[in-house]
């Protein structure tokens, strides 16, 4: 299983490289951005456990390492991966 | 009375402030390597700057768990005295000792100036040097050093007077202008509500000889000296 986390930095907080960017795309003429916010994507490989069990316990990683909850939201997928050759 | 001095992988202000416990203060020095198991009868624990772990993840999310930092946070509930420089607030927050986090500075920019800082706590183990509202010099060094706290928690820190350094200018008014990073409040440092956990982004080991600029530092480091030897720690 893989879960892909993706880690924003929390609406009250000031980002200013989601700013900086989004200057920069309007900048290159991309004027309809009202709004960017700079985050992480972090993909985790699991083995085992079901698909209720991994939600769980990739659950307690963003909340013990992944995020920082004083700055950041945390919300997460998990897919069944195909067999690696 | 014996400082310590964590170092983890990556910690490069740990030789900075040995030399001024070591040779400036002449006080006992020793340094805790992050995987040591005990704090070797350290009387006050210092978490130095540098980027510890490489900074992965979060700035100070890895130097948490290292084994070190079980035997500090056991020791601040204690009552012992724990002071983080820099990279070193950024661990104390993370391992929830002190509230709040560090973000990136507002400008982007790696900051690496002159900063005054207003002292707003003369009473605390740190601070006893320093006259009341006195303005210090010391400089910054990082990227990571904005400030932030959710509004209950800011103003639980500024209700219980836990802001000890605040950003100002040479006069001591405290104005956006003098703030370096964008820290709510112009935030430089906090203590813990009991008083014996430090963190500040400014780098006092680095004005603690004339030779480098200033000797404000040299106050926070004789008050560590002093009022390590005054602090009981259970």
């Amino acid at each position: 299983m893989i879960a892909r986390v993706i880690i924003t930095p929390k609406p009250v907080v000031n980002d200013p490289q989601g700013l900086t960017v989004k200057q920069g795309l309007a900048s290159l003429g991309f004027r309809e951005v009202t709004d960017v916010r700079v985050g992480k994507y972090i993909e985790v490989n699991i083995e085992g456990s079901s698909e209720h069990e991994a939600r769980r316990r990739v659950e307690e990683m963003c909340r013990q390492l992944l995020a920082n909850h004083v700055i950041e939201d945390f919300r997460f997928d998990i897919e069944q991966e195909h067999k690696r050759r | 009375m014996r400082f310590g001095v964590v170092v983890f992988p990556g910690t490069w202000s740990d030789r900075d402030c040995g030399w001024v416990i070591d040779q400036v203060l002449g006080q006992e020095l020793t340094y805790l390597w992050h995987k040591d198991t005990d704090l070797k009868g350290c009387d006050c624990v210092i978490l130095p700057g540098g980027f510890a772990y490489g900074d992965y993840l979060r700035t100070g999310a890895i130097a948490r768990f290292a084994p070190i930092m079980e035997q500090v946070g056991d020791f601040a509930d204690r009552g012992g005295l724990v002071w983080g420089i820099c990279n070193g607030f950024q661990v104390l927050c993370e391992a929830g000792l002190l509230p709040g986090a560090l973000i990136r500075n507002a400008s982007l920019e790696f900051r690496c100036e002159w900063t005054n800082l207003l002292v707003e706590r003369t009473d605390l183990p740190f601070t006893s040097k320093c006259g009341d509202r006195e303005v210090i010099r010391v400089p910054i060094a990082h990227g990571e050093g904005s400030y932030f706290a959710d509004p209950a928690t800011l103003s639980r820190l500024e209700q219980r007077g836990q802001v000890v350094f605040r950003y100002c200018d040479s006069r001591g008014r405290v104005v956006p202008a003098a703030n370096p990073n964008g820290s709510m409040h112009n935030i430089a440092g906090i203590v813990n509500a009991r008083g014996n956990v430090l963190g500040m982004m400014p780098h006092p080991e680095r004005c603690s000889e004339a030779e480098l600029g200033g000797t404000d530092g040299l106050k926070l480091f004789r008050s560590a000296a002093e009022g390590a030897l005054k602090v009981l720690v259970s």
